[in-house]
């Protein structure tokens, strides 16, 4: 029990085991997010999808993740090998670094520092270097194609979720997750979207300009994990699955890995700043730090829900659409709702 | 003013869309799948589907008029004269059989499933049945040989018609000797007619 205890205080295994439990998780929620994504889609469309691999398919993830290990790993031959190799390592390194700040629960948040949310933003821009990396490195016009329009997507959708996250940072006061959570604790009425811990005339100036934050928010961070209506890089229709078109096997697996990551990632910003994070909606009911982690992942899996929902709902944009979205729209009103935001709380 | 209008109008129409197409999915989240699973389930099918041939080959004549009409040559029939003495029986239409059929294959990979060798059949003897599960790994396993016959009962049917028909020629060079013959004895009784019609005298 001592030489555990011993290991357990070392500080050294205690910072490999920190980093080791969002990687445990992801694989873990990537299973299950993979086997719902096609169940949704196909009742979506009233087909039954996946129903041999075991109970009603439920073995089909890792039958998927098999055929994928499987695979041969092609390079394609005039690739640049070492970019081409590096990408969707890139990728889910850029992705991966952002839950280092995401708090799971009152007692589990990787790294408690104080710009938090601040290098959140920071790390998943990494993301895009990774992604464009990828379509430059396979030497192929449509994945250069989907790199660029990745790129120019990425970049013009980061700046609403910036100023989104300013909007809830006034709010909250704190860029540290943890404390923007733990603002928010006592129960659904105090969370961010429905105007936070206030008195309750300064709660009502402040609700809709929180929804409208929200979408926003989700809008852009839709279009931040490339899903749909904003795969414009993937675009199977056209692009022929855009930056990974060259991409098998393994390493085909690992953008697929770092999709599912970066969609949860995006959730885990929204829940925790507008959403409660871990806290519990009934206060001190059903709360505490394993419920946090059940909360918080619960909270998370209703955006995943969300995102799957819209993917089989909507019609991907063109091109123009998204930029007219992001900086005619989106960026304007979140202009606004700082200066209004920032108004009320000085009252 | 018009401009600004039309933008809060476009946002505001853009969320009413999704928001109306998200209902029409979720609804369709619960509508019972129209999914068959197809090993398990099987659909019912037409009454008159045409699907793999079958060939009722007790009744067959070997009359070839199938084989004549199969546009893709799938059914290949070789047939053997039955000697006069023997009896094939009848079949089930009351037509008597002539001929042994040593062979009745069908190529069902080739089959194109027109259905036309069956109409022409006198004693609708070949049928299109409703099974349709038959697919191999070889490709050979898909020529179906109806014929029961064994070699050695095909050969004693041969070696009975060669017999047969050496016979009959036999007969026939005997017959023909023998009018030949016949012929050639009394060459004088016939007297010339006296005039030569008039049509062939130029």
């Amino acid at each position: 029990m001592e030489t555990i205890q011993a290991i357990l205080s070392n500080d050294i295994v205690d910072a490999v085991l920190l980093s080791i439990l969002p990687i445990v998780f992801i694989l873990l929620y990537a299973l299950v997010t993979l086997y719902t994504e096609m169940k949704v889609a196909a009742h979506i469309q009233d087909r039954v999808a996946y129903m041999r691999t075991g109970w009603h398919g439920v073995l089909q993830p890792f039958a998927d993740i098999l055929k994928l290990l499987q695979k041969e790993d092609t390079i394609a031959a005039n690739a640049d090998k070492f970019l081409f190799i590096l990408a969707p390592y890139i990728v889910f390194i850029g992705t991966y670094g952002g839950y280092a700040v995401i708090p799971f629960s009152s007692i589990y948040i990787g790294s408690n520092i104080n710009l938090g949310a601040f290098f959140l933003i920071a790390a998943s821009s990494l993301v895009v270097i990774g992604i464009l990396m990828g379509g430059w490195a396979s030497n192929n016009k449509w994945s250069i194609f989907g790199g660029m329009r990745s790129a120019a997507q990425m970049v013009s959708y980061e700046i609403p979720t910036a100023l989104a996250v300013v909007v809830a940072t006034m709010i909250t006061g704190s860029l540290n997750l943890q404390d923007v959570t733990r603002f928010q604790d006592g129960g659904i009425q105090n969370w961010v979207v429905f105007g936070g811990p206030f008195p309750l005339v300064q709660r009502l100036l402040l609700l809709p300009f929180t929804l409208i934050t929200f979408l926003i928010l989700f809008t852009a961070s839709l279009a931040e994990v490339n899903r749909t209506p904003f795969d414009l890089p993937e675009a199977e229709s056209e692009l022929v699955q855009g930056f990974n078109t060259e991409y098998s096997g393994m390493r085909f697996a690992m953008f697929y890995l770092a999709e599912y990551a970066n969609m949860f990632l995006v959730s885990a910003v929204a829940v925790s700043f507008f959403l409660g994070g871990w806290t519990s909606p009934f206060g001190s009911f059903l709360s505490g730090p394993v419920w946090g982690i059940f909360w918080f992942i619960a909270k998370g899996m209703v955006f995943i829900f969300l995102h799957i929902w819209i993917r089989w709902t909507l019609p991907r944009l063109r091109v123009d659409q998204l930029m007219y979205t992001s900086w005619k729209v989106l960026t304007p009103f979140l202009f606004v709702c700082i200066f209004t935001v920032g108004l009320i709380l000085v009252m | 003013m018009s401009a600004l209008r039309k933008y809060f109008a476009n946002i505001f129409h853009s969320l009413y869309t999704v928001i109306v197409g998200m209902k029409i999915t979720f609804r369709h989240l619960f509508v019972p799948a129209v999914t068959i699973q197809y090993p398990s389930v099987k659909l019912k099918l037409p009454e008159r589907a045409r699907n793999r041939l079958y060939v009722n080959i007790d009744d067959c004549i070997g009359c070839d008029q199938c084989s004549m009409a199969c546009p893709v040559d799938c059914i290949t029939i070789e047939t053997i004269k039955a000697t006069p003495d023997q009896d094939l029986g009848v079949t089930s239409t009351g037509n008597k059989k002539r001929l042994y059929v040593p062979t009745f294959d069908i190529d069902i990979a080739k089959c194109c499933y027109c259905g036309l060798c069956v109409p022409p059949c006198p004693t609708e003897c070949i049928v299109m049945t409703d099974v349709y599960e038959f697919s191999e790994f070889d490709r050979k396993n898909l020529v179906y040989n109806f014929s029961r016959m064994t070699p050695a009962e095909t050969a004693v049917a041969k070696e009975r018609a060669r017999k047969a028909e050496e016979e009959a020629a036999a007969k026939k060079a005997a017959a023909a000797a023998a009018a030949a013959a016949k012929q050639a004895a009394p060459v004088q009784p016939k007297p010339e007619p006296p005039q030569s019609p008039p049509t062939t005298t130029q």
